[in-house]
């Protein structure tokens, strides 16, 4: 917004730059300093911008969140938090408070080809390869939490997957925030070769605590590669966060991200892919708004090549005074004929006072392209309604029903046992009791 | 089981439903056919209780009750049944779901615990063999991407486990292949019960060569222009309904 404001956390980094890993490397010192510049010119991201019109992160601004000091907080963490949010059949590696923790990670079994390791150690081992990717799919030009991530990023993740390895279980990055005024700035990094095939669960929660997360994710699915990417944000009530995910998708690659949107005081998605000949996406979003939540989520599908398609449905349930944003981009370049693209927004106002703004937008510059887009906001189906009333079901446990229904059509999309089963114990606790009988679903 | 009174119905200040009379006893099978607009479809959305109909004259009775007092739910808890002409699609609730919510209503409704588990899946699954069906229709959502035949067909199913006492089926045939109609027919043809009637409404004879009727009313301009028994379809298919439409209505 403004500089003058953003210059309390400006101020402050000269403190926070020694203990930030990668200090050696000339290279990422150039780049956090070209961040850090850009950072202190523009402050956090303004209303007048015109992909952040609805959402007003001043507050950010006002409070002065801060990196906390590795280790800090492992004795907060009880072994039923853990395991409420570790997911079983999964490689997980735990970000405690932005730092990798070793302690609640793991990794036993990981085929020895792949590399998954905290951003800190890759900066430490392999900086060669890290600085391949880095600011490759997004750089600090995207907007200025991008430029603030890069400049103050503690830690994160690096996943390397060589080409043709399919990896048998998922794995899961596992966000975990436990202090007030804390910043958890993470860069993770994910690449799938040729042919491989992974899936990734990012998870966000956090203890009773006012904390930011800014976290950035950068994707590279390589050719005719598959990665299905998951993000479960269950960020505390009071926390901030902003999540951006970053793709560049290789020629006949294909990417699908579910972006589970629920928890925050205020909470920012970006999901921004790149599509090579032939490659396929699928975004699919739900966000649960209550009390005053603000939840935004901003995608861009940039169409670059012929024969693409993308398939992108998000869904908003909110009540109370709650507000969801929706802006999808779908950007189809001149070069990109036959491109096959559809984008569909729906939201449920359950309150007088709720509100989403929705903000679907095609520019397209081929002219052989099939491109559709939907949007609607409302209030459930009366039609609907008397179907089950006329199955025996009175008027407001229909309600009720449909209204988790709606919701749950995208947790039906989680092909992943143990994260569906957590997905849905989410909803389930943001909804009314009535209506839902958990031991029938 | 249910008797019609004059009944006349609006919608939006017109009159569709101009003195409708009718009686049904248990174990009966009547038809209702008619020219489309003739008021058929509004004849079991207000015996439903579907909103956007004023009644504006007459009674329904049911089970010796006011029928027209009675919210959805509460009629589909006392045992009437519509089958819906488009049966809505619900993504996101399995049919297992659904079939076990309306069953338990019910019970609840009339003060019995809610079923047993293993026994609710032995029902529904013996029920789902009846009707020729697949087992994953159960855990699929409601009606979503069901073609028209699977849609009729799981009308059928939730009537055939819920065990009403008066079912409307509305339009049934429509959109059914011969294989689908048979089947169908099949299941409705297995719940004839002494306790148990149809309302059947129906544009075509067709779906009445495999469910006979004991009466065949005709529905003209929102009155009953002639009742009569299985006969009158065949004469309906074979003249059509103008020779009907001008008449008054039967008494």
């Amino acid at each position: 917004m403004t500089a003058a404001t953003a210059s309390r956390y400006t101020a402050e980094y000269s403190n926070i730059a020694p203990t930030l890993p990668g200090q050696n490397l000339p290279w990422l010192t150039a780049l956090r300093q070209e961040a850090l510049t850009k950072f202190s010119a523009l402050g956090f991201p303004s209303l007048r911008e015109e992909e952040w019109r609805y959402t007003n992160v001043s507050a950010i601004e006002k409070k002065l969140f801060s990196p906390s000091l590795i280790g800090q907080a492992q004795e907060l963490v009880s072994t039923e938090l853990l395991a409420s949010y570790q997911l079983p059949d999964t490689w997980s590696v735990v970000l405690l408070d932005g730092h990798f923790c070793a302690e609640f990670s793991v990794l036993e079994g990981l085929p020895e080809t792949v590399s998954v390791m905290s951003m800190a150690e890759a900066l430490a081992k392999q900086p060669e390869i890290v600085a391949r990717y880095i600011n490759q799919a997004v750089n600090n030009d995207e907007h200025s939490f991008v430029a603030f991530n890069t400049a103050w990023f503690t830690d994160g993740l690096f996943v390397h997957v060589p080409a043709k390895l399919v990896l048998e279980k998922p794995i899961q990055v596992l966000h975990l925030n436990t202090q007030n005024d804390a910043l958890a700035s993470t860069r993770t990094v994910i690449v799938a070769e040729q042919m491989a095939d992974i899936k990734v669960i990012e998870t966000f929660v956090g203890l009773d605590a006012a904390y930011l997360s800014a976290a950035v994710t950068e994707v590279f699915v390589g050719p005719n590669a598959d990665i299905t990417l998951y993000k479960l944000q269950c960020e505390s009530d009071k926390a901030y966060h902003f999540g951006g995910i970053y793709v560049k998708q290789a020629k006949d690659a294909r990417f699908i991200h579910h972006n589970f949107a629920f928890g925050g005081l205020l909470a920012r998605s970006d999901i921004h892919t790149d599509l090579d000949l032939a490659s396929e996406c699928e975004l699919n979003g739900l966000y649960l708004g209550v009390n005053r939540q603000h939840i935004d989520n901003h995608t861009r599908i940039n169409h670059l090549k012929p024969h693409g398609i993308s398939r992108e449905l998000y869904k908003g349930v909110l009540d109370d005074r709650a507000r969801g944003v929706f802006q999808g981009r779908v950007i189809v370049a001149e070069d990109a004929q036959k491109t096959d693209s559809q984008m569909n927004n729906r939201n449920l106002l359950l309150s007088n006072d709720a509100e989403a703004d929705t903000k679907p937008q095609l520019e397209i510059y081929a002219d052989d392209v099939k491109c559709a887009h939907g949007v609607t906001v409302g209030q459930l189906d009366e039609k609907s309604i008397f179907y089950l009333q006329s199955r025996c079901i009175d008027e407001e446990t229909a309600r009720n029903m449909l209204t988790f229904a709606f919701a749950n059509e995208m947790v039906d999309k989680i092909k992943i046992k143990s994260l569906h089963d957590q997905a849905l114990e989410q909803v389930l606790i943001r909804f009314p009791q009535e209506g839902v009988n958990k031991e029938w679903l | 089981m249910l008797s019609i009174k004059n009944l006349t119905v609006n919608v939006n200040d017109k009159q569709i439903l101009k003195g409708i009379n009718l009686e049904i006893k248990p174990g009966e099978i009547h038809a209702i056919m008619g020219p489309n607009g003739s008021g058929k479809s509004t004849l079991s959305h207000i015996l439903s209780g579907k909103a956007g109909y004023t009644v504006t004259g007459g009674s329904v009775t049911y089970q010796g009750k006011d029928l027209l007092e009675m919210a959805p739910e509460i009629r589909a808890r006392e045992g009437v049944f519509l089958a819906f002409q488009y049966p809505v699609e619900i993504p996101g609730v399995s049919n297992i779901y659904l079939l076990k919510a309306a069953l338990n209503s019910i019970r609840k409704h009339h003060g019995q615990p809610e079923v047993d588990a293993m026994d609710f899946l032995t029902l529904v699954k013996g029920k789902v063999r009846l009707l020729e069906m697949d087992e994953k229709f159960l855990y699929r959502a409601v009606n979503e991407g069901f073609s028209g035949g699977e849609k009729k067909r799981n009308e059928i199913l939730q009537m055939a486990i819920l065990e009403p006492k008066l079912c409307i089926l509305d339009e049934t045939d429509s959109g059914l292949d011969i294989d689908a109609l048979k089947v169908v027919a099949e299941g409705v043809n297995s719940l004839r019960a002494a306790d148990r009637s149809f309302v059947m409404v129906t544009h075509y004879q067709r779906l009445l060569d495999y469910i006979k009727p004991d009466f065949v009313h005709v529905l003209a301009n929102g009155q009953i222009v002639k009742s009569g028994g299985a006969e009158l379809a065949l004469e309906l298919e074979e003249k059509g309904y103008s020779w009907l439409e001008d008449s008054k209505a039967a008494v």
